[in-house]
């Protein structure tokens, strides 16, 4: 099936954008790329039947889901595809085909609610998927350190933990910066040299 | 619908599994015969694609077919078309039968990490765009 035309493809880069819900998830997506709705259907599992009356309602064994899908243009070269990962745990199904072929993952974390991100965190462990947390601030001061938070969710050494604010794209671009500086110190080891411009 | 309707069609059984609404334009299938199209999978309209436009296809692949000018990824596809992945990816297949598209080899062969001159430029765009 290859083309001619191949040569025109760009580099397509996926990454996932994870978290518990009200994490900012949607915000982030929308703030530094350009944001369009993706709706997937899918037979419901006894999972989430046990969620949805369906009794009276035989035909409908399917529900639609609505991710975060956006897209941001680096030039000619490449074309960095963010998913957000549905926030809701009965949708875990959807997560396995979204993390084929992802560069790596952000997980978003509100500190008043840091268990909800415990599931995005060990999904990504248990694949080998490189993440960063990313500390959400959107609603003001936050009162706990890169530290503390490091320590609070048993996160190895090396994963990067980062304070940000959603709202912000610049703040939310450099969440996607830490990310794929992290996936190149992990593929060239942690010697390699980061990239000018900060 | 269901299977022990009187008026079941004969090729909707037990095996069949349920049917919905959005799966009516793809007869019923829930998943092309391979999963050819990951999400960033690029497909883009054929020549062939184009002329036999006003054959025997339905609206919704003539809608995909209009959208598919450019190459186009399967998940974006989806988003502009209005229709939800798993009924994309049915009626690719289908167009993908007629030779009304091909699919694109991608520049980075599927769970492979970019060059390295790649992410830094992706650095460098996101920094500065």
């Amino acid at each position: 099936m290859r083309d001619e035309r191949a040569r025109s493809v760009p580099t397509a880069i996926k990454i996932l954008v994870a978290g518990g819900f009200g994490a900012g998830k949607t915000t982030m997506v929308g703030n530094v790329s350009e944001i369009m709705p993706l709706h997937t259907e899918e037979v419901l599992t006894s999972a989430g039947t046990d969620a949805d009356d369906l009794s009276g309602v035989e035909a409908k064994r399917t529900t639609t889901v609505t991710m975060d899908f956006g897209r941001i243009t680096i030039g000619d070269s490449a074309v960095l595809y963010l998913f957000g990962t549905p926030g809701q745990d009965r949708f875990w199904f959807l997560w396995d085909e979204l993390a084929i072929g992802a560069l790596g993952a952000v997980v978003l974390a509100d500190t008043r609610r840091l268990a909800d991100s415990f599931p995005s965190i060990d999904y990504f462990e248990r694949r080998g998927i490189p993440f960063v947390v990313a500390v959400n601030c959107f609603h003001g001061h936050q009162p706990f350190e890169v530290d503390a938070v490091r320590g609070a969710l048993s996160l190895d050494p090396d994963v990067p933990v980062v304070m940000c604010d959603v709202r912000d794209r610049r703040s939310g671009r450099e969440v996607l910066v830490t990310l794929i500086e992290h996936v190149r110190s992990i593929t060239m080891g942690p010697a390699h040299s980061a990239v000018a411009g900060a | 619908m269901r299977a022990d309707d009187d008026d079941a069609h004969e090729w909707l059984d037990a095996e069949a599994g349920p049917l919905v609404r959005s799966y009516a334009v793809t007869g019923g299938r829930a998943r092309p015969g391979a999963s050819t199209f990951d999400l960033l999978t690029y497909v883009v309209g054929t020549p062939a694609g184009q002329r036999r436009h006003a054959v025997h296809l339905q609206p919704e692949h003539r809608a995909l077919l209009a959208l598919a000018a450019e190459p186009i990824s399967v998940a974006e596809l989806s988003s502009r078309a209005g229709f939800a992945l798993g009924v994309v990816r049915v009626l690719l297949a289908d167009l993908l039968d007629e030779g009304a598209v091909t699919c694109l080899a991608p520049a980075v062969a599927p769970g492979h990490i970019p060059d390295d001159h790649i992410l830094q430029a992706v650095i460098l765009g996101l920094r500065h765009a």
